[in-house]
């Protein structure tokens, strides 16, 4: 036998260290160096969604050494693109939602999240449909049937062309019976225009996510006329759009991915960290925190739904005149 | 006086040593993020977000605030020194304040824009402790026609940076305004002139092209120049401190850009770079010396410096009175208050006093501690410039690209910066001017964008630009910064005795 290499050695040390830290670890084996991506940039949704993952794991113990990384661009294709075609070293996840599928199919997008593996589905937000306070439209029933008497002369203040707000209005002007080519949809750069549009009185309607609205509601400045998720918003007293007799629900998903090439005793471990989390009491408390509705589905139930929305938003989109 | 009551109980928060020092902390970290390019505000704090978790809301908002400011002083710095800015609200600063440096004046540059800062930060604090709830019910009456009028007004600067040459001017002014149409354009969802890239899908970014015309293209003249002629860049002639000249003539420019600088950046579309050619403008219109705009005035570094800082602090009146995040870093900080479960908003004035007034003025206290920090250092940063040239060359170039990347970790940006590089370089052979392509391209985006709003809201009626009187006042005044001195010119020349200029 030959002298003990110095490499071999210190792989012998590495590997007692682990095994050390493993034995003395919990139940859950923490995920190590997690890579977050976070496709659009600092402050969005999926930003805010990815840091508040980032704590919650960090505080459970969970994993650590977990990275955020942020590339904006493209309804989030850019950011989709550079996580398929990207090396990866680490367990990685990424961040999904509504928008994202949108934004594949808008902007034609040659990698598409069929080239990812979905993981889970964590939680949604409900938008609010809002008037100024001085507006005469009371109720979603004066909101429709002054649709329905002219379309074109309610102009609705909401995110870009493509996104979770256009495809709802779209969706309550099938509902109202009226053409969808024939809404008058203004775009604007997120939330805090939409708001400003609305309180200055320059658009009839403004959609955005009520947790973004809530203040001004609460305070008087703008009217609530519905919510469009399904069920109400605790310590919200806004109907939903079904009990103000639009016929539509919708919530604002977002979930996780992964990549097709992670090993499956990473995806198992990434899965299992997940269901752990969903249960904790930081994540509840972090989800009450920014008015998040919890709707965690674990990989065999978001697939299909995630297939399920690709249909309803590519029929959304068709019908409102952005993809042929 | 109410208002003070509670200022003073905000100073007695933010005075606290603990305070304190995380608003020094803020400040440091402002003003080294502020210097390197690509990295802003927003990312720095999103990327605290989780490290400041366990701190009190007060601190952390305490330190958030100083990072803010701190970022707005430093992104002049390299403005001012190596023609990189950092931050697109201190592009302005770099078309005077590195004329200045190669004069060897960049300490009063530097210096210049340290006060001009502090006087506008302060003063817009003021505005913001005393006016917000006034300056955001104004800000609402902006509805796209007015936000169109604003734009056309602030285009109107491209006069003041055409140079000597109209058709070279007007041809960068083109360059600029056909780089702003690529991307998605968002009335619609298609894309323009993209060439199928993913990353061209949300435009150009306007920092790399500044970084690209600026600092690559100008190095590499300076260095396909360096064989030929004598060196012209000296660290520092004279004294290092402003002269009683310096400080007569920037007084006055501070003032007025703090003026345009807080109302517009608490407009919710108004940010930090329209203001700053406003300011512009309005000094070289205003200067005894137009002559020296371009090639180092003090008005306009003066000027737009102070803008800048101001407009930062008119982000913060729709932030703190509406919850309204009006630029990507009072995004984060709304999402920072959602952290610690606390609702910015109409509420937030009585149901959190002591972090709104601790904020309010931490402010005031980050002002301070920021001019006692850069004032010193404007001495220390422009021995940067005693660097050999083939060095400081290159430490440009690479500061630049590195800059360009870290913005959005996207090697196409890279492309972008080079090939807006070559073509700086190209235009400063053939004598073209780089800034009304700056203008161009920051400005046209934000026109059109306004301009089809509006429309889509009349549904297609043209009359709103003249019907709604903020837009039509501000459309008349652009109209008369036009026509007068066209008017002015031709009197004169069928006047050569000189008799209509002897008022």
């Amino acid at each position: 036998m030959t002298s003990i290499h110095r490499r071999s050695f210190s792989k012998f040390m590495a590997v007692t260290a682990a095994a050390i830290m493993l034995g003395a670890g919990a139940a859950q084996a923490e995920v190590k160096g997690l890579e977050i991506m976070a496709p659009s940039g600092p402050g969005s949704g999926y930003d805010q969604l990815a840091r508040a993952i980032q704590t919650v794991l960090q505080d459970e113990k969970l994993a650590s050494g977990i990275q955020v990384q942020n590339v904006a661009g493209g309804g989030g294709t850019v950011g989709l693109s550079q996580y398929v075609t990207g090396k990866k070293r680490n367990p990685t996840i990424m961040i999904v939602g509504f928008a994202l599928v949108g934004g594949v199919l808008t902007t034609k997008s040659a990698i598409t999240l069929d080239q990812t593996t979905p993981v889970a589905r964590l939680m949604g937000e409900s938008d609010v449909i809002v008037v100024p306070a001085n507006s005469d439209i009371k109720t979603m029933a004066d909101l429709v049937a002054k649709l329905k008497a002219n379309p074109g002369g309610v102009s609705w203040a909401g995110g870009s062309i493509g996104g979770f707000d256009h495809v709802l209005v779209g969706l309550i002007g099938k509902a109202a019976g009226v053409d969808p080519t024939k809404i008058n949809y203004v775009v604007h750069a997120g939330g805090g225009e939409v708001m400003a549009s609305t309180l200055g009185g320059h658009a009839t309607v403004g959609v955005s996510g009520v947790e973004e609205f809530r203040p001004q509601i609460e305070a008087g400045q703008v009217r609530a006329l519905a919510i469009s998720a399904d069920k109400r918003i605790p310590g919200l007293d806004v109907p939903t759009l079904k009990e103000a007799g639009v016929d539509v629900s919708l919530v604002n998903w977002r979930g996780i991915m992964t990549h097709p090439e992670t090993r499956e005793a990473d995806k198992k471990a990434i899965s299992e960290m997940l269901a752990t989390m969903v249960k904790s009491p930081s994540w509840k408390a972090a989800l009450e925190k920014r008015g998040w509705i919890d709707t965690y589905q674990p990989a065999a139930e978001f697939g299909p739904f995630l297939k399920q929305q690709q249909t309803q938003i590519e029929g959304a989109l068709k019908e409102a005149g952005i993809l042929k | 006086m109410e208002t003070l009551a509670a200022l003073g109980h905000g100073f007695s928060v933010a005075l606290t040593p603990y305070n304190l020092l995380w608003s020094a902390v803020g400040v440091t970290v402002g003003t080294a993020i502020g210097v390197l390019p690509g990295i802003g505000p927003a990312l720095t704090v999103a990327l605290l977000l989780p490290v400041t978790y366990n701190l009190e809301p007060t601190s952390a908002f305490i330190m958030f605030a100083g990072i803010y400011y701190g970022a707005m002083y430093g992104g002049s710095t390299t403005s001012i020194l190596l023609n990189t800015p950092g931050e697109s609200g201190s592009i302005v600063t770099a078309l005077d304040g590195h004329a200045m440096a190669k004069k060897g004046r960049g300490a009063q540059a530097l210096a210049t824009a340290a006060i001009g800062s502090f006087v506008a930060g302060t003063i817009a604090t003021g505005a913001l402790t005393f006016v917000a709830p006034l300056m955001v019910k104004l800000a609402l009456m902006f509805g796209p026609a007015e936000y169109f009028a604003l734009m056309v007004l602030a285009l109107t600067t491209v006069t003041a940076v055409l140079g000597d040459s109209l058709p070279r001017g007007l041809a960068s002014l083109f360059i600029g305004l056909a780089l702003g149409l690529v991307g998605i354009d968002l009335q619609t969802g298609q894309a323009r002139f993209t060439l199928g890239i993913a990353e061209l899908l949300d435009g150009i970014d306007v920092v790399v092209v500044a970084v690209g015309l600026f600092a690559v293209g100008e190095t590499l003249f300076a260095v396909s120049r360096h064989r030929f002629e004598k060196e012209e860049m000296y660290a520092l002639k004279g004294s290092k401190w402003m002269s009683r000249e310096d400080w007569s003539r920037s007084w006055k420019p501070w003032l007025r850009g703090t003026l345009l600088g807080f109302p517009i950046g608490a407009l919710p579309a108004g940010g930090s770079e329209i203001p700053t050619f406003l300011s512009y403008l309005t000094e070289k219109r205003l200067s005894k010396h137009p002559e020296e705009f371009g090639h180092g005035a003090i008005e306009a570094v003066a000027g737009p410096e102070a803008a800048n800082n101001a407009s930062a602090a008119g982000v913060l009146a729709p932030l703190l009175a509406l919850g309204l995040p009006t630029s990507a870093t009072a995004a984060i900080m709304l999402a920072a208050f959602q952290q610690y479960g606390i609702q910015p908003g109409p509420l937030l004035f009585d149901s959190n006093p002591t972090l709104v007034w601790g904020l309010i003025a931490s402010l005031y206290i980050g002002n301070v501690l920021l001019l006692v920090l850069n004032l010193p250092m404007a001495g220390v940063w422009v021995k940067l410039l005693e660097i050999p040239r083939p060095w400081l060359y290159a430490g440009i170039l690479i500061f630049a690209t590195m800059g360009a990347y870290t913005l959005n970790n996207n090697l196409v940006d890279l492309v972008i910066l080079w090939v807006i590089g070559l073509l700086g370089f190209g235009m400063r052979v053939l004598n073209v001017p780089v800034a009304p392509c700056v203008v161009g391209l920051i400005l046209g985006p934000l026109a059109e964008q306004q301009f089809r709003r509006a429309l889509t809201i009349s549904q297609g009626d043209l009359s709103v630009f003249v019907t709604h009187p903020i837009a039509l006042s501000l459309l008349v005044i652009a109209a008369l910064l036009v026509l007068i001195p066209v008017i002015l010119r031709s009197r004169r020349a069928g006047d050569p005795e000189g008799t209509a200029i002897s008022h």
